[in-house]
């Protein structure tokens, strides 16, 4: 399945597909290049990890349209095996991500994205954006007025070429920043760092490259933790991603597929001298802005890229970093979700809280996947609070035969079982206490446990303990919901509500 | 979903087969006593970008406002087809009323024909479908774009039409000793859309004992059910061009045969009969798989 595609994928669109791929390319470039920074590896290392990436998941992805290659998340998580261990050890990581990924794929595990809530997916993509903006800051501090300067133009020209008539809708506007810009930086002479600076370029095609790492348990106890946070983080973005063009495009994409396509390039990548990588937000939306809809958008995207990187590495080595800077002003202006902050208003406070607490502890840690497990906790810990005030209990005296009947309503389990227990009344002296349960929902033991100290209770106060509708309240104590899903069982189980 | 079954369904979509697709699924719905449905499915082409920004940046927002966008332009296109697909089902329900049908249904759906027929095809008696759609439409040497993949998806009976409307009086059994083609002698035999019709059955191969005895035994069969006359052939050659060649002669009205017997990588070293058939044949073919 991994290999089939529907020909409408690939030709469908073949206009669109093979104009937006060359205006991704372009964009794609600047990117790689400043993640492999970030990364603290030479340019060349995120650069034949884009074309490995993009061109593996042209084929083998799950989501037609959608541009991965290397990514800021990805790169802001090796950055310590760098420093600590070497280029080897990243490549070596980066094979284990994929094969990694690819258990994720086949153990469908892309269905758990459903835990992660609309808040959760708006804190990771704002996070991301702070991080790609930050990661630009030591560009712009102890510097020239000129870099000021360079990269303020650089901003203005991305923003506002494209209010030309005519040339302006048609030349990606990224591009004809770093053109300007190089061309200013070699006319004046100035003197600032360029990509040639930060490291070295590929010159030829990439290569086939087994990592130099011993195979080793210890090296697997090096790897194993930053690979399983990069396996992670790169399917969270890819498959938010995913979910992302499949709005834009109203299409549906094979998650699962999705996951094992990421892991196969990964592990191409790995191969090839490339570090980890997965989906971009930013560049997928370019993609779908700029008209590419097929498999051969991303293709073409890969394609170009080295070539263009390897016949023109004399000129990139040129572009100033302030060219770069800018157009990673660019991208995090454009992943950051600026309604966000408009919906903090409207929204309720809980999910503030979550969405502000996910781009905290990103922030706080450089780790996406720390910030969404934080993220998805609170909403789960908020969803559970907000479920438990959904029950009630009324009573009713019988005074002639001394009864006293409690009528449950809604559901117990582990947050509304203390709740449950103190709308019992045990100083009453009643002969019989009667305990109606039939429109109540047990959903765990600790309520379980709730019901059977709340009986206990009223028999040491000399109360005759009657409980009925067990049955119903009970049957919802169920742990695996397989034979329980048909509507009808549904209604036995959640029936009255 | 709705609850009919039975149903003699014509695929619509505005090309010229259109109108003979109305007049045969007409035909057969009045000769059988079944329910007719008119179906045009509205095929949204999301593969192809429906607007191009080639400025290739990103600013503030420009997810949500690449969404509206589209949605406005698509909400307009969508508009447009809808109401020519509306027009297109009300032309096909005039004349199929006035071919006596009492209560045709109309329905239109969004998205893939071969989708849609394959969830609907419980309900199915019939499919009438045009040789070649809009896509096609002035390429004789063309099959539709998605003919094949409609008539290997389905277990039920496809007419394939290609020419105007002529009320059947002779058909053509395609008869090779198969599975598919005992399972065209039985639907000839029992269904009434064939009473009072001529049936040639006809075998393309050499003149062999076992061949004959087969095609006896499926005569008998059909004689069997009352007011068929059969007519049966044993004949030389390569069973495209001989069929085709017979058809001509006998002036046939209609052939039924078995299609796609074969995997798609067989069809597709060897070549398909059936697409030969499907290709070369002027008359409607009415295939079983």
């Amino acid at each position: 399945m991994l290999f089939l595609s529907k020909k409408q994928d690939w030709l469908g669109n073949i206009r669109g597909d093979v104009l937006a791929g060359l205006v991704v390319a372009l964009a794609l470039i600047p990117e790689a290049i400043a993640f492999s920074i970030i990364a603290g590896v030479d340019p060349k290392v995120g650069l034949y990890a884009s074309f490995c990436i993009a061109v593996i998941t042209a084929f083998v992805g799950g989501r037609p349209g959608m541009i991965s290659a290397a990514t800021g998340a990805m790169a802001l998580l090796m950055v310590t095996l760098v420093k600590d261990h070497g280029l080897h050890y990243l490549l070596a990581a980066t094979l284990l991500t994929g094969v990694l990924q690819i258990i994720a794929g086949y153990l469908k595990l892309g269905g758990l994205m459903s835990f992660v809530s609309r808040s959760v997916v708006t804190g990771f993509v704002n996070a991301l954006a702070i991080l790609i903006f930050m990661a630009q800051l030591p560009e712009l501090t102890h510097v020239t007025w000129h870099v000021y300067a360079m990269t303020a133009g650089g901003l203005a020209i991305i923003y506002l070429f494209p209010y030309i008539p005519v040339i302006g809708k048609s030349l990606p506007s990224p591009l004809v920043c770093i053109v300007a810009l190089t061309a200013i930086a070699l006319y004046l002479h100035l003197d600032i760092r360029t990509v040639g600076d930060m490291g070295a370029l590929p010159d030829t095609l990439p290569v086939f490259l087994w990592p130099d790492v011993p195979l080793t348990l210890a090296t697997l106890q090096i790897i194993f933790p930053y690979s399983a946070g990069l396996a992670v983080v790169g399917l969270l973005e890819s498959l938010m991603t995913a979910t992302i063009v499949d709005d834009l495009t109203d299409t549906t994409s094979d998650k699962n597929r999705e996951c094992k396509g990421q892991g196969l390039a990964n592990i191409g990548a790995g191969l090839l001298g490339g570090m980890a990588g997965c989906a971009m937000i930013g560049q997928s939306v370019i993609n779908i802005k700029s008209g590419g809809r097929g498999r051969l958008s991303t293709l073409i995207a890969g394609s170009f890229l080295l070539i263009m990187v390897v016949f023109l590495d004399a000129w990139i080595s040129r572009i100033p970093m302030t060219a770069l800077v800018a157009v990673m002003i660019m991208v995090s202006i454009g992943t950051f979700s600026w309604r966000s902050l408009i919906n903090l208003k409207h929204h309720p406070l809980s999910t503030n809280i979550v969405m502000v607490a996910t781009v905290i502890v990103v922030v706080w840690t450089h780790n996406l996947a720390f910030g969404v497990f934080v993220g998805v906790l609170l909403a789960s810990l908020f969803f559970a609070n907000k479920i438990s005030h959904f029950m009630y209990v009324e009573s009713k005296l019988d005074e002639e035969n001394s009864t006293r009947t409690y009528r449950v309503f809604g559901q117990i389990f582990f947050n509304s079982a203390d709740k449950f227990s103190a709308a019992f009344d045990f100083k009453e002296a009643v002969e019989k206490v009667v305990i109606d349960l039939h429109r109540a929902h047990f959903w765990d033991i600790t309520s379980v446990t709730a019901l059977d100290k709340v009986v206990i209770k009223f028999r040491r106060e000399g109360a005759d303990v009657e409980i009925i509708g067990m049955n119903e309240a009970t049957s919802t104590l169920i742990d695996r919901f397989g034979t329980h899903d048909k509507p009808e069982e549904i209604e036995k189980i959640m029936g009255g509500h | 979903m709705n609850t009919d079954t039975n149903l003699v369904l014509a695929c619509i979509d505005g090309s010229s087969l259109t109108e003979a697709v109305c007049d045969y699924a007409a035909w057969i719905a009045q000769r059988v006593d079944a329910p007719l449905k008119l179906l045009h499915m509205i095929d949204h082409h999301h593969e192809a970008a429906a607007l191009s920004d080639l400025s290739g940046n990103i600013g503030l927002d420009t997810q949500e406002h690449l969404l509206e966008e589209l949605t406005a332009v698509e909400q307009q296109y969508g508009k447009l087809r809808l109401h020519q697909g509306k027009q297109l089902l009300q032309a096909a329900k005039e004349r199929v009323i006035r071919r006596g049908i009492v209560e045709p249904i109309t329905n239109q759906r969004h998205g893939s024909l071969v989708e849609s027929l394959i969830e609907i095809e419980d309900s199915l008696r019939v499919l009438v479908i045009g040789l070649r759609g809009k896509v096609h439409e002035n390429q004789p040497d063309k099959l539709g774009a998605k003919l094949e993949s409609i008539i290997r998806s389905l277990h039920k009976p496809v007419l394939v039409v290609n020419d105007a409307f002529k009320a059947p009086q002779r058909i053509m059994i395609a008869y090779d000793g198969s599975k598919a083609a005992d399972k065209a002698v039985e639907m000839v035999a029992t269904s009434p859309l064939y009473k009072g019709l001529t049936c040639h059955l006809v075998c393309v191969g050499k003149d062999e004992s076992a061949m004959k005895q087969l095609l006896e035994t499926a005569a008998s069969k059909l004689t069997k059910a009352s007011g068929i006359e059969v007519i049966t052939q044993i004949l030389p050659g390569k069973p495209d061009q001989v069929l085709c060649e017979y058809q001509d002669k006998h002036t046939i009205d209609m052939t039924v045969m078995g299609a796609f017997s074969h995997t798609r990588i067989h069809d597709l070293l060897l070549g398909s009969f059936t697409a030969k058939m499907l290709l070369n044949t002027h008359k409607p073919l009415l295939l079983l798989r």
